[in-house]
């Protein structure tokens, strides 16, 4: 292992992680991912894998439309169409009121020249959900949203990743990060370790500790999304929903399941690393779901699960360069709605990697907003 | 209003109303759940109304025997709350149930559970066919409905369990085509190191002896030593096929395969609860890790019966009894030398109950092939996975079951790695070349029964702070 020499190592092989890991290699940089558990343990494999531009905060949403062209051509990157449907994403009023905020958004974008969202009416509504509940008013739509296959995303950027010739090291945890000269060493839990010029954090919701091993003392919270699947039924919903003002994503898995998640929280626990579901909380959820499919309310519940990952206080994630370690760049606190941006995060830390810049949008993404005052004076 | 109770105790088989039964002496409030109609659990499925029928008499006296417990259990004070599935438990304790559609949460203090065993998960080619059963499904027609399959009925396994159904079968009027005998050969060298206990307990021995005897005068023909079967058909069975110890294969016509590799202690709630298990290297099982009182690693969760460890009806009474007076002590309700004093002659009598445990273990191992089925052995049934399929994932690195269920979705279905779980380890340990103990389980999600959207939406959160 050590002597070998590396370009970048990468902390986490979740979703971002292999992405980064992936367009660096293609670049034909000499990666190393190092990941604690396996390729996907926590957040990546307990995402509903919703691709959605739909309802995006502003200061994320260039980056968004950004990685939504990529998902285009999914293909094209990793191989595989990562089970990437673009049956849009619909997010339904039930009040008048609920209406008129969906209006006033997609009327806000419009007046910045965003066409990415519109207002649809009952009959379209209709049309596009025929089993939805009559009390629903009208809709804002994403036509080009949609979303993929959790584990077939994995797999393709994993597989990806190891074909560019990234290397990926799997049941390591990272127990030191240090400056070597203008190099990084990082020292694995079982002895091992790696030098390279470059570290790029994307270690989820353990994030904050790999950033403070660099100096880095960045505010961090975590999240515990709890999501629910049902059993197998006939195909009747395409695109993805979910309700104004509740908290609720609806969709149907080419395998027939119900996908039921929306940000539901169970309770986390990082240092065992597990979280537990709350059944009275997630209650909510169902009611929500059978609100506006009367029709599912016998359908089975067959598994329950909550991820762990990192939440911002703004919920807009941290990307780009490490205020006060140079060449280590951050990747993290996607808070709940990072899976679509995977494509293009992993381009932006390529970028800024090969040429300490990018034009991806992540200006809005920078760490110091996170950081107490005069953090940046700490040094390593 | 949440109702609220000392102890809530999760089956009303031997075990659960043995410490029900033990509680309520003490002065607890007991809450006793169950998924049956009635109690009695799997050993003495629907005693009360069966052990006084003839269906009671060929069932034999170790089936009647739990009809006065059940009696006394109904007379103990315990709410008993039959039909009703327990679907999540969460830390506080809260027990999640339904019953009759209706959705509740209870708290209580301690919960104990008295789950019992599942027959071990023994997938072989074509164990999906319409006509092959396990032996264990089978007795539960028996004794519910006194239902005999009107074909001959071939059986294949080892263990105490297919001796007694055949045995039951045949006083029933029930025909057998043949028993396909998959204990290895050498049955009495492998006994003869538990000579003292065989001697010891000699009236259990002879039991099975007189089950043998009883089936060798009915003529049923044993095929002893058989290594692997599969059962063969085009949508139903139709055939089987076996391999002899010399490693001739034989075929035969067949219309009901009834399959049985023993027993082993359901851990899925225990697991769920993330409570510490071990591995049995004598059983090839997990089960909980215990204390003298079947308290497991987390405080307030407790196991007693089968579920601690396979011991059969009087065992799982005597630790029922034993975590009645342990919970007792640790409310508060006893001094810890009564409690010493009541648990001494219970201990006695488990000891004494366990004490063939390690003569079965030895006389009946799972088949060679349970640990290691064939490529196209079906071995998750929910996704219709094969053990090639998982041998194929098994290459990707070194996944563990979890890593598995991701690449492959098995265990994602409606069973959640109830069947396949065992299989999957077993199919990885050899792959890998590592203990089947350090593969592990997959991870264990809720909800731990079928549960509707709909009744999940009913539950009442009026008081879940936000």
């Amino acid at each position: 292992m050590s002597g070998k020499a590396y370009d970048a190592i990468v902390i986490g092989a979740g979703l971002h992680g292999l992405s980064a890991a992936l367009h660096l290699a293609r670049a034909n940089l000499r990666v190393v991912i190092v990941e604690k558990h396996w390729s996907g343990r926590h957040a990546s494999g307990a995402s509903a894998a919703g691709v959605r531009t739909l309802n995006r905060d502003r200061g994320e949403l260039d980056l968004s439309l950004q990685a939504m062209d990529m998902w285009h051509a999914i293909s094209d990157l990793v191989g595989d169409d990562c089970g990437f449907h673009a049956y849009g994403q619909i997010c339904v009023a039930e009040s008048p009121e609920a209406l008129s905020r969906l209006q006033a958004r997609v009327q806000g974008l419009r007046a910045d020249g965003y066409t990415h969202e519109e207002m649809i009416g009952p009959d379209e509504l209709r049309h596009l959900l025929p089993e939805l509940s009559p009390h629903c008013l009208g809709a804002s739509i994403a036509r080009r949203d949609g979303a993929a296959d959790p584990h077939r995303t994995l797999r393709a950027f994993r597989a990806a990743a190891l074909q560019a010739g990234a290397e990926l090291v799997e049941h390591c945890g990272v127990a030191a990060l240090e400056r070597r000269g203008s190099d990084w060493r990082v020292a694995g839990d079982d002895g091992r370790e790696w030098i390279a010029p470059f570290v790029v954090n994307a270690a989820g919701a353990w994030s904050a500790r790999v950033a403070a091993m660099a100096g880095d003392v960045i505010a961090l919270s975590t999240k515990s999304s709890m999501m629910m699947v049902s059993e197998r039924l006939r195909p009747f919903i395409k695109p993805v929903v979910s309700i104004m003002g509740r908290s609720l994503s609806f969709k149907q898995s080419d395998q027939g399941t119900l996908v039921i998640g929306g940000g539901l929280q169970g309770v986390p626990d990082l240092d065992r690393e597990t979280s537990a579901v709350r059944m009275r909380v997630l209650s909510k959820g169902a009611r929500a779901a059978s609100d506006l499919f009367p029709m599912i309310k016998n359908v089975r519940i067959v598994r329950i699960w909550a991820g762990l990952e990192a939440k911002t206080d703004d919920m807009l994630p941290v990307v780009g360069p490490s205020p006060n370690a140079p060449g280590v760049i951050h990747a993290f606190g996607f808070s709940g709605h990072g899976f679509q941006l995977v494509p293009v995060v992993g381009a932006a830390i390529a970028d800024l990697v090969r040429h300490g810049a990018t034009g991806r949008a992540i200006q809005n993404l920078d760490a110091r907003r996170l950081m107490p005052p005069h953090a940046e004076e700490h040094q390593p | 209003m949440m109702r609220e109770f000392d102890v809530v105790i999760l089956g009303a088989g031997p075990a659960g109303m043995s410490a029900a039964i033990g509680l309520r002496k003490q002065g607890l409030t007991v809450l006793v759940v169950d998924e049956q109609p009635a109690p009695g659990g799997q050993i003495w499925r629907a005693v009360e109304s069966v052990a006084p029928t003839a269906a009671g008499q060929l069932l034999g006296a170790e089936y009647r025997a739990g009809q006065p417990i059940a009696q006394a259990f109904r007379d103990c004070g315990a709410v008993y709350q039959p039909q009703t599935q327990v679907w999540q438990i969460e830390p506080g304790w809260h027990v999640y149930m339904t019953c009759a559609g209706k959705v509740e949460a209870v708290r209580a203090d301690r919960v104990l559970l008295a789950m019992g065993a599942q027959e071990r998960p023994a997938p072989f080619a074509g164990w999906t066919l319409p006509g092959v059963m396990t032996v264990g499904a089978a007795q539960i027609l028996l004794k519910t409905s006194r239902q005999v399959p009107s074909e001959p009925v071939w059986v294949a396994g080892s263990g105490p369990l297919p001796l007694l159904y055949m045995v039951q079968l045949l006083r029933a009027g029930g025909k057998i085509a043949g028993w396909l005998d998959t204990s290895p050969a050498g049955a009495w060298r492998r006994a003869l190191p538990y000579l003292p206990d065989v001697l010891g307990r000699w009236g259990e021995v002879s039991k099975g002896l007189g089950w043998l005897r009883e089936l060798r005068r009915a003529g049923v023909r044993r095929v002893r030593g058989v290594r692997s079967f599969r059962a063969l058909g085009e949508g139903r069975l139709e055939a089987l096929e076996y391999a002899l110890p010399d490693g001739r294969s034989v075929r035969a016509p067949a219309q009901v395969l009834l399959a049985h590799e023993g027993l082993v202690p359901s851990v899925h709630m225990t697991r769920a609860l993330e409570c510490d298990h071990a591995w049995n290297e004598a059983q090839a099982c997990w089960a909980p890790v215990l204390d003298a009182w079947g308290q497991t690693s987390r405080q307030g969760v407790y196991v007693a019966g089968d579920g601690a460890g396979i011991g059969g009806a009087e065992a799982a009474r005597a630790r029922g009894e034993l975590a009645a007076v342990g919970i007792a002590l640790h409310a508060g309700k006893l001094q810890a030398r009564q409690a010493q004093a009541l648990s001494a002659p219970i201990q006695e009598r488990l000891r004494g109950h366990l004490r063939l445990r390690p003569m079965l273990d030895a006389l009946y191992p799972p088949r060679a092939d349970v640990l290691d089925p064939s490529d196209d052995t079906i071995v998750c049934r929910c996704e219709e996975l094969t053990a090639g399929d998982i041998r194929q994932a098994a290459k990707l690195g070194q996944p563990g079951p979890n890593q598995i269920k991701a690449f492959t979705r098995a265990g994602m279905g409606p069973c959640q790695g109830r069947q396949c779980g065992y299989t999957i380890a077993n199919i990885l340990a050899k792959a890998h070349n590592r203990p089947v103990a350090e593969v592990g389980l997959q991870r264990v999600r809720p909800p731990l029964k079928p549960l509707t959207l709909g009744e999940l939406a009913t539950f009442n959160i009026e008081d879940e702070p936000r």
